[in-house]
């Protein structure tokens, strides 16, 4: 069937009530309203307020009552209605979710999921676009899956809830609806960890996760044209971890790398992929690896907020300097 | 002209025994047996905090917070609570955790700067070190007793200065909003590290924090372990029957320092001690056990003598346990290590051993 991510989501939580009992959304908004997005339209209604419920304005109580419910063994799926509220719990991200395995020397585990869409492009007010991912590189303990399509997404949401571990679900708003795309109705899961070549090439590893991915597939279509240069493009999928063997064996191939995401420069996916290459496949580089990311300042309001996303002229920019003999 | 006023605060703490031990309320029906356990439990926390103090002075132990002065308190919070219902606390409940089924030598083992596989049979979660967060850990315990239809309570306590967190109140509020079967509990020992307790809030009680919250409350004498105990079992009951969230505040006083590394004489009067050493609840309680003749002098030395000959076993063995292995804690982050961790955990292997 043809579906929007909206709808792939939707149909993938309502599989996973189905299919198990200890599964139970909240969020803020998520219960009458179906979400700000929808992605959660009709759930409350089919499977109840028990299941599906609405909670009070408070994102560190939304995470912190959810690590409680995860303990105890209940498989709690939170919405944190945008990803730039999640400041207001890193506490209970951090310092709790992803510890308490580790404190309680394994007795314990924390299988939870915290969705949250992020993303530029669409004319947001401040911190509702804001691409937060490269804060939690550095706080071991998390799994953070970022899906382009559809398809991934409903298959790596049913992986995130299956985890035993907690997994942050980021979802790009501008990817929500902006194409359908053939759907499986029944359950399946795509593997946590696992980039995809979305489009082979010889010349230029191109990675990008989100919607960057598009951006991507469009910038190695007008460098074809151009120059007749065979872009390879890796959609990411899960940013941690990384999928070190398909970045190493792709830019193995190429020898020439670029990395795409709407995230702040310093620090972030891209600087964690640029180390990976010099790490494990330096000597293959034939020109040093490009970063094309979001600006190292906050995320700017939208009247310039185009200027800030990556977008197609600028990674083919860095793609023609990378092929540079 | 409307109004405006300060909520009027009548409340004054509950109590069963005064500060000499005579009964002024009414003593619950328990046992002697039970008598008996709440003033070894209480007795047990002490030599326990004494004992890992001293471990510390001989660097034997990690950083450690004395639990003196407040057992009654943490003793009276965690008896009347059954084996199916959680509980999360702070760094000040140790004694909360031992009469729940922690045991001693895992204690011991932890405070020697090592993790324990810790006991989850116990239902009880890990010291926090973050303060307040386990205020929500305990609601989310709650919340999902009460959506699975079981009929376990959870009990988060915390002490005064998590008051002022944001979690303790969004605890408060989600207890409130979900009716969960919680019992939330302000060990109220009047100091967060050198900070006094009117600076943590203007208002006259924590208490008085629940009623705002549609929570129902009750201020109670933190060191009268019967006052704790008779309002904890209340609260409880309250909590397993359907009828919602209690907020307790038990006002007691912290009569050692902080932790290890803190000296509470740079910032409070002696002579304030020496008021609530008056107060000293094991002492309160020994007089009523003797009052009542369930308790001499006598069986008072050598109840001192078994529990401190239980605590330096538990000690010898805890000491004598062999360290986990250089790499263990690689074990409690993740059941699928990716290539990278088990790289790094290579690379920690291969240093360790030349370390030998």
């Amino acid at each position: 069937m043809q579906m929007t991510m909206i709808e792939a989501l939707n149909q993938a939580l309502a599989l996973e009530l189905e299919r198990d009992k200890r599964v139970v959304i909240f969020g803020e908004d998520i219960g009458a309203n179906g979400g700000v997005f929808r992605v959660t339209e009709g759930l409350q209604r089919k499977f109840g307020v028990q299941r599906v419920f609405d909670t009070p304005l408070a994102e560190s109580g939304i995470i912190g009552t959810s690590v409680g419910m995860a303990v105890y063994g209940l498989r709690p799926i939170a919405e944190i209605q945008f990803a730039g509220f999640l400041f207001v719990c890193m506490n209970q991200l951090l310092s709790q979710a992803t510890r308490i395995r580790f404190r309680s020397g394994g007795a314990y585990t924390c299988p939870l999921v915290v969705r949250a869409p992020y993303g530029g492009g669409v004319r947001t007010p401040e911190l509702h676009s804001d691409s937060v991912e490269g804060l939690f590189l550095q706080s071991p303990g998390f799994k953070i899956i970022i899906p382009s399509n559809p398809y991934d997404a409903k298959g790596l949401l049913a992986s995130a809830v299956a985890d035993p571990e907690p997994v942050l679900f980021l979802e790009n708003i501008k990817l929500y609806r902006s194409f359908r795309q053939e759907v499986p109705e029944d359950y399946y899961t795509i593997p946590i960890g696992k980039a995809k070549v979305v489009q082979e090439g010889r010349d230029v590893t191109v990675m990008a996760y989100g919607a960057m991915v598009p951006v991507a597939l469009e910038a190695a279509k007008k460098a074809q044209q151009e120059a007749g240069t065979s872009v390879e493009v890796i959609d990411l999928r899960t940013v941690w971890p990384l999928d070190e063997e398909t970045i190493v064996n792709s830019v193995t191939k190429t020898g020439r790398a670029v990395i795409v995401h709407e995230a702040p420069k310093a620090g972030g996916v891209g600087a964690e992929v640029t180390a990976i290459i010099n790490e494990k496949c330096l000597f293959s580089l034939l020109q040093p690896v490009a970063r094309v990311t979001g600006y190292d300042t906050p995320y700017p309001v939208p009247g310039q907020e185009d200027y800030y996303v990556p977008n197609v002229p600028r990674v083919l920019d860095a793609i023609r300097r990378v092929m540079e003999p | 002209m409307v109004t405006i006023q300060q909520i009027e605060d009548t409340m004054t703490p509950y109590q069963i025994l005064d500060v000499e031990g005579n009964v002024v309320g009414s003593v619950p029906k328990l046992s002697t047996e039970q008598f008996l356990q709440l003033y070894r439990a209480m007795y047990l926390g002490r030599v326990f905090s004494n004992k890992i103090i001293a471990l510390q002075r001989q660097g034997r132990a990690t950083t450690f917070g004395s639990l003196l002065g407040q057992e009654a308190s943490a003793v009276g919070l965690a008896a009347p609570m059954q084996a199916q219902d959680w509980l999360t606390t702070s760094y000040r409940e140790i004694a909360s955790l031992i009469v729940r089924g922690v045991p001693l030598t895992t204690l011991i083992y932890s405070f020697r700067g090592f993790t324990p596989v810790f006991p989850k049979e116990t239902r009880c979660l890990p010291v926090q070190i973050v303060i307040a967060t386990q205020m929500l850990h305990a609601v989310g315990l709650g919340m999902a007793a009460k959506i699975a239809g079981d009929n376990a309570v959870a009990v988060g306590v915390c002490g005064d200065g998590a008051t002022s967190e944001g979690d303790f109140n969004e605890a408060l509020n989600f207890a409130g909003v979900f009716q969960a079967p919680v019992v939330l509990v302000v060990q109220n020992n009047g100091w967060a590290i050198s900070v006094p307790r009117r600076l943590q809030s203007a208002a006259p009680t924590f208490a008085a924090r629940g009623p705002g919250f549609g929570v129902p409350s009750v201020l109670v004498d933190g060191n009268d372990v019967l006052a704790v105990y008779d309002v904890m079992q209340q609260a409880l009951a309250r909590a397993r029957s359907g009828h919602g969230p209690t907020l307790i505040e038990t006002l007691t006083y912290r009569l050692g320092a902080h932790t290890t590394a803190d000296d509470p004489t740079r910032y409070r009067d002696a002579a304030e001690v020496e008021v609530w050493k008056a107060k000293d609840p094991i002492v309160r309680f020994k007089r009523f056990l003797i009052q009542r003749g369930l308790w001499s002098e006598e069986q008072d030395q050598q109840l001192i003598a078994v529990v401190e000959e239980e605590i330096n076993e538990a000690a010898n063995i805890a000491l004598n346990m062999p360290p986990p292995a250089p790499d263990s804690f690689f074990d409690y982050l993740t059941d699928s290590p990716t290539p990278r961790l088990l790289e790094q955990r290579a690379e920690l292997r291969r240093f360790a051993q030349q370390d030998q």
